[in-house]
């Protein structure tokens, strides 16, 4: 369990303001200046050793992406793109940040900004995050009173400014090209890859799109050391501390910061009161946000929560929103509520996902009923395999991965179902 | 230069080109139905999918993926057959299942690789997605069940066409193509959308239900609705034209072709001249005759007229054989007396290069600054607009206009309207200019003005001036709006030496120094009311238009469909056109009316067949006889140099659909003026 002194997000619950008086004694915006003076590579060297990884859900080491922006510009300006589109079901740690904590964000913008090179930061925000939106621009607005934003940001020489961006309600606009896309003032689809943002992205301009999580702990990582964040954790590919949500059937639902790797079954006892009717109530557990394939509970049983064990699992860690599912739960239904949602919010550019992620969810809502035979599972295995792969951003393996996960771990559970259909029917 | 292997063939291909153009350079076709070359690409199908080795482990859409030095591409591997049979499924499970009654069957992209990747029957037991349909004016019927969301119609829309009123709206399943707000889509391009969608989601009205691709005849011609020159593909059944499709010429219109020229074929149907007509001389009827009676009457009445008293005019449709025919045989009439500039221009047709669009229509790609005098190119030459468009859109080159102003799809700054604009402007910028290919487009229209031939020195003068024609470069253009103007101009259809114009006939017929008075094909001008009705008029030609209401005798000729003819377009570029259907009753190929004609007359043309006119012309007009061939033509000064009217430039086709006989006698052209023209003026009116 993680120690209180190795908390990064010592507000994550709210208990304290969110204003920069209150953030400053918690630590933010100490020595930003310092760290600034240190230098480019100085700051990306620091978090290539930290080992962070993005943790907007895909887990690209983050040092390297920072990387990626050209050292000198070519006369076109850098961007810093912040993604606040929270919109994974199952997920809600970026909305604790937004509304408890935004000065470690800004802190981190005006930090990140600097090591790629970037004037300005865009901060899109998911349009439902209507509070969050308010608290973050206040403390926007803090950070340019006091300085520490606009001309000469902290006394660092670098100016820089944090422009605030409120999305509009749709899932793919977390995506990031397509927030791009929402950005530019277009509609939210996201882009063929390559070129990558780092070469072309805003405004056609080199830019690196980073979830809040990320940018919010570079600040603290950078003034306690990579070495300390890199000490945390299971090793050094799966290092520091994770905001881990866990909902669904568990005494007490809540976020939690803890350390990369911890188990599954200690993250749930020991900070969630245990799963609803005992451990061995236990059905299933959603690891990594709606999009990762379930885990069964005897994988459950010993399952580390870092990138790499959930992904040898068969599943991923994903943006972390951990959905616990008890015995009581009608898991084919959850899954084709899930495939309603990913239907719901293709954006319909290409093919693959456009029509089948429909397709899926109309199969799936037979199966609930068990309106169906035994082959259609196979068939919508293999419908699953026709998007997986084939789309141009990453929504059409969201929406196959759940079913995926459903048919490989609870099959039985889908043949039983047709069975007792067609006896009913008889 | 990236090097790369696609199916073990090795290949070499120039930076930034994608794994499917590179695989097309090795003849290796890959499937594709969003990607299309002269449009941006989304790779939004994903039908192009291929197996790059070495990349992640998922197949890359090869229309967007660039060629990257030592990659190994596989376009025929398990992986790859996987992929697209699955995009194949998922493209057809809301697609419904109407071939049979789609007029897109049989010329369907979708139903081709359907055979190639789609199973033999449905997996999807679901009801099928339904959407309702657009109205996109009278041309472009629309079917949106059938469309797979490829997007090609909003990217030409947007890109080609410059009309942004296409797009994409709602989200995933639910996506749809559509306008906003309802509206029409209003480009003189329209029906090209027809062409590039993939499927039979966007068809022809006109066309609809008429006819099934494979059961047409297909013939490649040339159109003549404008001095373009378009290729085009002529698709008949029996002696009816079903629809006219554009043909690949990179140099002209590349693959497009403007509405009227597909659209105005209906026209070939109504109101034609199947028989020889006479005016009976006391009701003042036309009434029938036969080609006998007919050439008979041209005999008796021209018998004892004197040469300088026989006049002929050449219209706006003629190929060139028959008005090389009729020149001979005004010539062997001893006649001096002969004009093709029935639009009333008044210029030097002497100096060949002072008449052509001397850059060629692919030069304005070259162009790194536009002057447009005196002319609409959208209305004129739809295809010459859609290439200063390509120009700007690549360049942002700047582009300005002396004349009316109006909506060209690309920014212009608007710099004058008249002929004195021209001389200032021509005066400010001399040896000003920082652009290294400057270009004037002048239209037609400038010159059918008094001042005609002023205008016509002064844009030798602003040329020179600007800089617009030196080593190396070309950039002094006319653009002509009627097919067969250049073609004249080149065999010399203008007066010959003491012999009148077109305004002089005109007012010879009135006088009655014009006795005989020979139309070929002249329609574009309001013959009955300005021919003097003491003079012998023939009209020989296709439609009883405005030619045929004034004749005394009315020969029937054939339409562009329905002859072998020659036409040299602006660029003075000789394309041959091509008989795709019978011409109707008893009318007959234009060159052998008059040949039939001056053998009544007592002087026989030298020539019995098409081959042996076609010498004729080899002979004494090489430049033109060699088809598709442009020959650089000397650049000298031309016009004669005079004072200025004050008033501003006006454009020439002021009905882009009724700007010929044709178009006139088109249903499908009146329902657009109606639909574009007439509603949009009926709304201007009412917001005044």
């Amino acid at each position: 369990m993680l120690n209180d002194e190795d908390r990064i997000f010592t507000n994550l619950y709210g208990w304290e303001d969110f204003g920069l008086a209150a953030a400053k004694k918690r630590g933010d915006w100490d020595g930003t200046k310092a760290i600034i003076k240190k230098g480019r590579e100085w700051i990306i060297e620091e978090m290539k050793a930290s080992g962070l990884r993005g943790r907007g859900g895909a887990g690209f080491p983050t040092g390297m992406k920072w990387s990626f922006m050209p050292k000198e510009s070519d006369g076109r300006p850098h961007y810093l793109v912040i993604n606040a589109d929270e919109s994974e079901p199952g997920t809600c740690k970026d909305r604790e940040i937004l509304r408890h904590d935004p000065h470690k964000l800004i802190e981190g913008a005006l930090i990140a900004g600097f090591a790629m090179g970037a004037h300005a930061a865009y901060i899109y925000i998911r349009g439902e995050f209507y509070n969050e939106g308010s608290n973050l621009w206040k403390a926007v607005h803090e950070a340019y009173d006091a300085g520490l934003l606009g001309k000469n940001a902290a006394g660092s020489g670098w100016d820089f400014d944090v422009i605030i961006h409120r999305g509009a309600g749709a899932y793919i606009c977390g995506e990031e090209t397509a927030l791009i896309e929402s950005l530019e003032g277009k509609k939210g689809q996201p882009r063929n890859k390559p070129p990558f943002p780092a070469m072309a992205g805003l405004y056609s301009c080199p830019t690196t799109v980073n979830n809040v999580e990320t940018i919010a702990v570079a600040p603290t990582i950078l003034r306690r050391g990579a070495g300390w964040f890199a000490g945390l954790g299971l090793n050094e590919k799966n290092a520091g501390t994770k905001l881990f949500c866990i909902s669904g059937h568990v005494e007490q639902p809540c976020n939690v910061e803890e350390e990369m790797g911890i188990s599954l079954k200690e993250l749930i006892e020991k900070h969630c009161g245990g799963v609803r009717g005992g451990w061995e109530n236990l059905k299933a557990v959603i690891p990594g946000g709606s999009s990762t394939p379930m885990l069964p509970k005897d994988v459950c049983d010993s399952i580390p929560m870092d990138f790499d064990n959930l992904r040898e699992a068969g599943s991923g860690l994903g943006t972390a929103g951990v959905i616990v599912m008890d015995k009581d739960t009608d898991l084919i239904y959850a899954i084709c509520r899930l495939s309603q949602f990913y239907m719901h919010e293709s954006c319909g550019q290409c093919t693959p996902c456009r029509e089948g992620t429909g397709w899926l969810w109309r199969v799936m809502r037979r199966m609930v009923a068990g309106n169906a035979t035994v082959e259609e599972i196979d068939m919508l295995w293999d419908v699953t395999k026709e998007i997986e792969g084939h789309t141009i951003c990453a929504l059409g393996d969201a929406a196959a991965w759940p079913i995926q996960g459903l048919i490989r771990h609870f099959r039985d559970e889908m043949e039983v179902r047709i069975m007792e259909y067609r006896k009913a029917a008889a | 230069m990236p090097k790369l292997t696609i199916n073990g063939l090795e290949v070499e291909v120039e930076a930034g080109t994608s794994i499917l153009q590179a695989a097309e350079q090795l003849g290796i076709e890959i499937p594709r139905f969003c990607y299309h070359d002269k449009l941006t690409v989304p790779a939004n199908c994903r039908m192009c999918l291929v197996e790059v080795e070495g990349g992640p482990p998922k197949p890359a859409a090869s229309c967007a993926m660039a060629c990257g030095d030592g990659m190994v591409v596989q376009t025929e591997s398990e992986m790859v057959k996987k992929a697209r049979k699955g995009v194949m499924e998922m493209l057809l499970i809301n697609h419904p299942l109407d071939c049979p009654i789609c007029d897109q069957g049989g010329e369907c992209d979708l139903q081709d690789q359907a055979v190639a990747y789609g199973f033999d029957r449905s997996r999807f037991e679901e009801n099928k997605r339904a959407m309702p349909d657009k109205e996109l004016g009278p041309l472009v019927k629309t079917i949106m069940t059938r469309c797979i969301n490829c997007t090609r119609c909003v990217r030409f829309a947007e890109e080609i066409a410059g009309t942004p009123v296409l797009g994409q709206f709602h989200r995933g399943e639910d996506a749809e193509i559509g306008t906003f707000i309802e509206q029409l889509v209003e480009t003189e391009l329209s029906g090209n959308l027809i062409d590039i969608c993939p499927v039979g989601a966007l068809t022809s009205k006109p066309y609809a239900f008429g006819a099934r691709s494979w059961e047409l005849k297909k013939t490649e011609s040339i159109d003549v609705h404008d001095a373009v020159g378009s290729n085009i593909r002529v698709d008949s059944r029996g002696r009816e034209v079903m629809r006219v499709l554009p043909r690949l010429h990179e140099d002209v219109n590349e693959e497009w072709i403007s509405d009227r020229t597909r659209f105005s074929y209906d026209g070939l149907n109504k109101a034609r001249l199947d028989r020889p007509y006479i005016r009976n001389e006391d009701s003042g009827k036309l009434e029938e005759a036969s080609w006998d009676e007919a050439l008979a009457f041209i005999a008796e009445k021209t018998k004892g007229v004197k040469g300088e008293n026989i006049a002929a005019l050449a219209g706006d449709l003629c190929d060139l054989e028959s008005m090389v025919a009729l020149k001979d045989l005004m010539e062997g009439l001893g006649s001096p007396n002969m004009d093709c500039r029935i639009d009333g221009g008044r210029f030097d047709a002497s100096v060949r290069r002072g008449y052509i669009f001397g850059s060629g229509i692919a030069g304005i790609e070259e162009a790194d600054a536009i002057l447009l005098v005196g002319t609409n190119p959208r209305m004129e030459a739809t295809m010459v607009n859609a290439r200063i468009r390509k120009a700007w859109l690549e360049k942002r080159i700047p582009i300005a206009l002396i004349g009316e102003a109006a909506d060209l799809t690309y920014p212009y700054e608007h710099v004058g309207a008249g002929p004195d604009d021209l001389v200032k402007l021509a005066k400010d910028y001399a040896k000003k200019v920082k652009a290294e290919k400057p270009m004037i487009i002048a239209g037609a229209g400038v010159f059918a003005r008094e001042d005609g031939e002023a205008i016509h020195a002064a844009l030798y003068e602003a040329a020179e001036q600007l800089g617009c024609v030196k080593e190396g470069w070309n950039g002094f253009n006319v653009l002509h709006n009627a097919a067969s103007r250049v073609g004249a101009l080149d065999i010399g259809f203008v007066p010959q030496s003491g012999g009148k114009g077109f305004h002089d006939i005109i007012a010879g017929t009135k006088d009655g120094s014009v006795e005989v008075l020979y139309l070929l094909g002249a329609d574009e001008f309001d013959a009955k009311e300005a021919i003097g009705w003491q003079s012998f008029v023939v009209y020989q030609g296709h439609h009883g238009d405005h030619g045929a209401q004034r004749a005394d005798v009315i020969l029937p000729g054939s339409a562009y469909t329905e002859k072998d003819g020659t036409y040299v377009n602006t660029e003075g570029r000789a394309q041959l056109g091509k008989k795709a259907v019978a011409p109707p009753g008893q009318a007959r190929e234009d060159w052998k009316i008059i040949r039939a004609i001056s053998e009544r007359l007592g002087h026989v043309l030298p020539y019995d067949t098409l081959i042996q006119l076609r010498e004729r012309i080899k002979t004494d007009w090489p430049h033109i006889a060699d088809i598709d061939v442009l020959r650089a033509s000397h650049w000298e000064s031309f016009g004669v140099k005079g004072k200025f009217l004050s008033e501003p430039f006006r454009s020439p086709v002021t009905h882009y659909y009724l700007t010929n006989a044709i178009c006139r006698a088109s249903e499908t052209m009146a329902a657009c003026t109606e639909s574009f023209v007439t509603e949009e003026s009926k709304v201007l009116e009412a917001a005044e």
